[in-house]
């Protein structure tokens, strides 16, 4: 079900600037949809993360996974159970760049005799390392249509990416790595009947969406050519808030063009989020201070309090006369 | 908002990086750059066309001229059939160039605009010899 509905969206994505470039309307597709995904994407997260950063953390709630700080002798894991912004920022480097709490993904088997046992199962935190980051770097690559002159790191990035072209054939490695990583990550869903069980229709439509980003993008570079003067151009023209739509560049960019804008438009309601929502993981961003300094709960209010020695002094006469022991003996 | 000393400094530094071709280009022209078709050779030919139209050579000259090389250099045929039917020699120094002979605002104009960085120049030396 989930896999048929996402799949048939797609079609349909494909469909919209397929159809729309034989109807003439580049304009539309080249700079209407672009502009307005890219506000949807930048204000959307803006407004995802101002309501996260609104909601109260009121206790520590860290999840560790080293030895918490203790006696002097007890040897402590610093980054692993940070105590301090330096060990926390340690530790989301870890897990930004390089998955951590993925890297610990392991599986639980029975063994015949009946004992748990936990077996090594990496594959998946190797597939969304390569996803990730050749992902990344495409997107770095990619800067090469927007900016006059080319940065260095793009640049370098680009002859290091295209280290296996030969000849005049370019080829971008990346190109083949995050068609491996998404591969993995969908035939995962597909085979494995636990992970399939908890796959909805928005699990399936990301990778499909980005499936189709990557293919049209593949397409257009080594098959199907599109004119790339004509798409720098055209990216430039947008950048620079001048929108000039060149002629015939090709269908197939149009509809690499309107998947990209999809993709971005969708992002800050979708379960993408998760990048920018590790940052703000009370789980991961915080220091385990729970005892070590005192956590005042935000929404505390000022409470009215009436202490035992004003009682004593407001009924302390009638106390004695009923003969009750006092605090004060005046 | 909770932990605003964190999260807005974050936020401005992600957004400027997101939005740096914006910046990086404010107040500067972002126009492609015109072909220039006028050399002498051209302005000589009766009839102004290239061996296929404009629209192919745009967005497949590369391929073509690869084409060219894998069929002269290693199979030995010399011969390109157009699809009008007229014959061209596969050479880029005496096809291409001999009508296109200003390579810096040919060849270069578009391929520094979208940095491509072919590497026919690593052999080839381009205008005219």
């Amino acid at each position: 079900m989930g896999v048929g509905f996402s799949l048939l969206m797609i079609v349909l994505l494909v469909l919209i600037p397929f159809l729309g470039v034989y109807a003439g309307l580049e304009y539309v597709l080249g700079v209407v949809f672009p502009y307005l995904a890219f506000s949807i994407f930048i204000i959307g997260i803006l407004y995802r993360i101002i309501c996260w950063g609104r909601s109260p953390v009121p206790f520590r709630i860290p999840t560790t996974c080293g030895q918490q700080k203790s006696h002097d002798w007890i040897k402590a894991d610093p980054v692993e159970n940070p105590t301090t912004a330096f060990g926390v920022i340690l530790r989301m480097v870890k897990e930004l760049f390089f998955f951590r709490s993925l890297f610990r993904n392991n599986k639980v088997k029975i063994t015949e005799k009946g004992h748990i046992a936990y077996i090594w199962e990496k594959w998946l935190w190797l597939a969304a390392i390569l996803f990730h980051w050749s992902f990344f770097i495409i997107i770095i690559r990619h800067l090469r249509l927007f900016t006059p002159k080319t940065p260095w790191l793009v640049s370098f990035f680009e002859r290091m990416d295209g280290f296996f072209g030969f000849g005049m054939y370019s080829f971008y490695f990346t190109d083949l790595l995050v068609v491996i990583g998404l591969a993995y990550l969908l035939i995962r869903r597909l085979v494995i009947p636990m992970v399939r069980y908890v796959s909805l229709a928005a699990d399936y439509f990301v990778l499909f969406l980005i499936m189709g980003i990557a293919f049209s993008g593949i397409l257009m570079k080594y098959f199907v050519r599109a004119d790339v003067a004509g798409v720098k151009e055209l990216a430039m023209s947008l950048v620079a808030f001048k929108p000039v739509v060149p002629v015939d560049i090709g269908s197939i960019f149009y509809i690499h063009l309107f998947l990209v804008c999809a993709l971005l438009a969708y992002f800050p309601f979708s379960k993408l989020m998760h990048g920018p929502g590790l940052l703000l993981s009370p789980t991961r961003n915080m220091a385990n201070t729970n005892r070590m300094k005192r956590h005042i709960n935000p929404w505390n209010y000022p409470v009215k309090v009436h202490t035992y020695e004003e009682y004593e002094e407001e009924f302390g006469k009638v106390m004695q006369a009923a003969g009750l022991p006092l605090d004060k003996q005046s | 908002m909770y932990d605003k000393k964190i999260i807005i400094p974050i936020l401005a530094v992600i957004v400027v990086v997101l939005t740096y071709p914006i910046w990086s280009l404010f107040g500067k022209g972002a126009a492609a750059p015109e072909l220039d078709l006028n050399t002498p050779e051209i302005q000589a030919l009766a009839e102004k066309e290239c061996i296929e139209d404009t629209e192919f050579m745009r967005s497949n000259h590369m391929e073509l001229l690869n084409e060219w090389r894998i069929k002269s250099v290693r199979e030995g045929t010399n011969v390109y059939v157009a699809s009008d039917g007229q014959e061209y020699e596969m050479s880029l120094q005496n096809t291409c160039l001999s009508c296109h002979s200003n390579k810096e605002n040919f060849c270069d104009s578009c391929h520094s605009y979208a940095e491509v960085n072919p590497d026919c120049w690593d052999c080839h030396v381009g205008g005219e010899l």
